[in-house]
């Protein structure tokens, strides 16, 4: 019985390294297959490293744009996803996560990249309106009825509303909502700095939890059922009220919010070694055209083209916005302000 | 004479009622806090049926983490079975200077958290980090692919095997293996029919929670993986992508395999636990 067991257990670890050695063999044969394609006009691969609330935009989009390539050149392109809080993917391509182009939320998180050599430090100027080929903003998302009334900003602070809103150190969409806020309280208080500040720190003590990321922050609003209001992406809310049922949620338009501009951009390094520039560039562009306007706009992200800007005029309601130029000088003083270690959100929110 | 029977049955009975009472907390709480999840991920599962079930396990992107999980479980296993043995042999059976360290480093994967683990090899393969630079030249990719996920999942999974051994190794000793050395055996012979024999319950075991752990860990994975659809996600980093993407109903089918896999493991745990009594 003994010895039979053992038998048994020493065939079972041999199968084990015998399938192991296999897989081996497997994945090095299908590198090699990657490396003959790669050289085959025929196909090619792009990974977009995006943040978290374009995965519906670009499932969309990347059907598209492949059939428009391949009527074009005749070639077939395959297009990766990658997902997650803006900050992260942006220290992911720092770290070497191989994008052919990134499509974030803010220019910042491109900037961080930029500095590491990987993408030209012009490259905003590189594609029309900043590199930005739709916009959006930050409205809110409250439960349906408005149990808490909310209506504007200061109802955030107020006592027993318990707010919801992901970091600002990894998504960027939570620092829109932060600098959303923050330029609504320089408005009230004739850009009074002190006073924004005391005005967000109140905001940030009814929150509680920071997700990392704009979807999980979504999540935990709408299927956690944690908190009043979820402070969201226009299009993210759009999304959990048509995924999630209209008649749970509300959307709330503030009497003024901030112009969100997520930026794209090639990644020169990756698309250099990759062989992908001229497709790379191409899948951008596309986004620029009526049929890139239109997937964006239906996806409820607000096109830069007028006429489909004004086709979709009844999806997106008019509100008054700011642009992080006007109010923060730009995106890397506001960064450096706010965002950076030590900076003012260190300073006011203490977990 | 009377009085005492009544106080004998008494004191029985209070027995009886305090073993109940412990008996019905345990399983209260186990079933509060593990069978009623285990239900709802099943019950979530199927609740849209089991077409839709199976398609979203058969979806290619589902197919590729799962395939992705076996082939990382299926190097990491081996390869810490191998180490864990060597491992153990060398603290069980020799004395030696710095033992207590390398006890003591065994250890580190269990004490650190997966995260910390993940970001280890972030900053010694990225390409701000140690071996970047290097391996960016040889166009070599170790993180945010394959081999990085293989990497953080060997590495959170050291522990398993060689912990399980040291102990059985230890309590037994190296009698056998002198007696079998002075019978004129050698190294192989004393390894194959002493050792393992004896510890082959103890290795299976460990093999078996190693194996577990190597197919569920998320965190680690999570912090290398880059989360390519398709290309770097496991079984687990797949679940988060399709809860995040109120896709409620794959997101459980697929939690349902680990959680098949849970199961499978207790099973397996409990035929082992039940064979190496028996022997």
């Amino acid at each position: 019985m003994k010895k039979k067991l053992l038998i048994l257990f020493s065939a079972l670890l041999l199968v084990w390294v015998a399938g192991c050695s296999n897989q081996e063999a497997s994945t090095e044969g299908s590198n090699d297959k990657e490396g003959e394609k790669a050289e085959d006009p025929k196909e090619i691969e792009l990974l977009n490293v995006s943040y978290d609330p374009t995965r519906e935009l670009y499932e969309e989009y990347n059907k598209s744009f492949a059939e428009y390539w391949e009527k074009e050149k005749g070639q077939k392109v395959t297009i990766n996803q990658s997902h997650g809080g803006s900050g992260t993917q942006s220290r992911s391509v720092i770290d070497g996560l191989d994008a052919d182009v990134v499509t974030l939320a803010l220019a910042y998180d491109i900037d961080a990249i930029a500095e590491t050599g990987k993408i030209a430090k012009d490259w905003q100027t590189r594609l029309e309106n900043n590199s930005s080929p739709y916009t959006s903003t930050i409205v809110f998302l409250v439960r349906k009825g408005n149990p808490k009334e909310i209506k504007d900003w200061d109802d955030l602070v107020k006592k027993g509303v318990s707010v919801i809103t992901p970091n600002p150190k990894t998504s960027g969409g939570a620092r829109w909502n932060y600098l959303a806020a923050w330029g609504y309280a320089l408005q009230q208080n004739n850009n009074d700095e002190e006073k924004a500040k005391e005005f967000v720190a109140s905001l940030f003590k009814n929150v509680p939890v920071l997700d990392s990321g704009a979807r999980g922050a979504t999540t935990t609003f709408v299927e956690r059922e944690i908190g009043d209001v979820l402070l969201a992406w226009e299009n993210e809310a759009f999304l959990a009220l048509n995924e999630l049922g209209e008649d749970e949620f509300e959307i709330v338009i503030p009497s003024v919010s901030i112009l969100a501009e997520p930026p794209v951009t090639i990644v020169d390094s990756a698309v250099e070694k990759n062989g992908t520039e001229e497709v790379a560039k191409a899948y951008l562009e596309y986004l620029y055209t009526d049929v890139g306007q239109e997937i964006a706009a239906k996806n409820y992200y607000r096109p830069r083209s007028e006429e489909i800007a004004k086709k979709y005029a009844d999806q997106f309601p008019e509100i008054n916005l700011f642009t992080i130029d006007e109010v923060f000088g730009g995106w890397t003083i506001a960064q450096k302000t706010h965002f950076a270690d030590g900076g003012v959100f260190d300073q006011i929110y203490q977990p | 004479m009377n009085t005492k029977t009544i106080a004998q049955a008494n004191t029985v009975s209070l027995q009886g009622l305090k073993k109940w009472v412990l008996i019905g907390i345990a399983l209260a709480f186990l079933g509060l806090f593990i069978v009623i999840p285990l239900i709802a991920v099943f019950s979530e599962a199927l609740k849209k049926g089991i077409e839709l079930y199976f398609a979203a396990l058969t979806e290619p992107d589902a197919l590729s983490a799962i395939k992705l999980t076996l082939i990382t479980a299926a190097i990491a296993v081996p390869v810490n079975t191998v180490f864990g043995v060597i491992a153990a042999y060398a603290i069980a059976k020799f004395s030696f200077r710095g033992k207590n360290i390398l006890v003591t480093l065994i250890d580190i994967p269990f004490a650190v958290s997966p995260v910390i683990a993940g970001l280890v090899f972030v900053l010694l393969f990225g390409s701000q980090g140690l071996l970047g630079p290097f391996l960016e030249a040889n166009d070599i990719k170790i993180v945010f692919a394959v081999p990085g996920i293989i990497l953080a999942t060997l590495f959170v999974t050291f522990p398993f095997v060689a912990r399980e051994l040291i102990p059985i190794m230890q309590e037994q000793g190296t009698d056998e293996e002198q007696a079998g050395r002075i019978l004129g055996a050698n190294g192989w012979q004393m390894f194959f029919r002493i050792t393992l024999p004896n510890i082959k319950w103890g290795l299976l075991y460990g093999v078996i929670l190693c194996n577990a752990r190597a197919m569920g860990e998320f965190g680690a994975v999570s912090v290398v993986s880059g989360h390519i659809r398709g290309m770097t996600n496991t079984i687990p980093l797949h679940v988060e992508i399709l809860y995040n993407e109120y896709n409620f109903t794959a997101a459980f089918a697929v939690a349902s395999l680990l959680a098949i896999l849970a199961l499978f493991t207790l099973v397996l745990k409990s035929v082992v636990e039940w064979k190496s009594r028996k022997e």
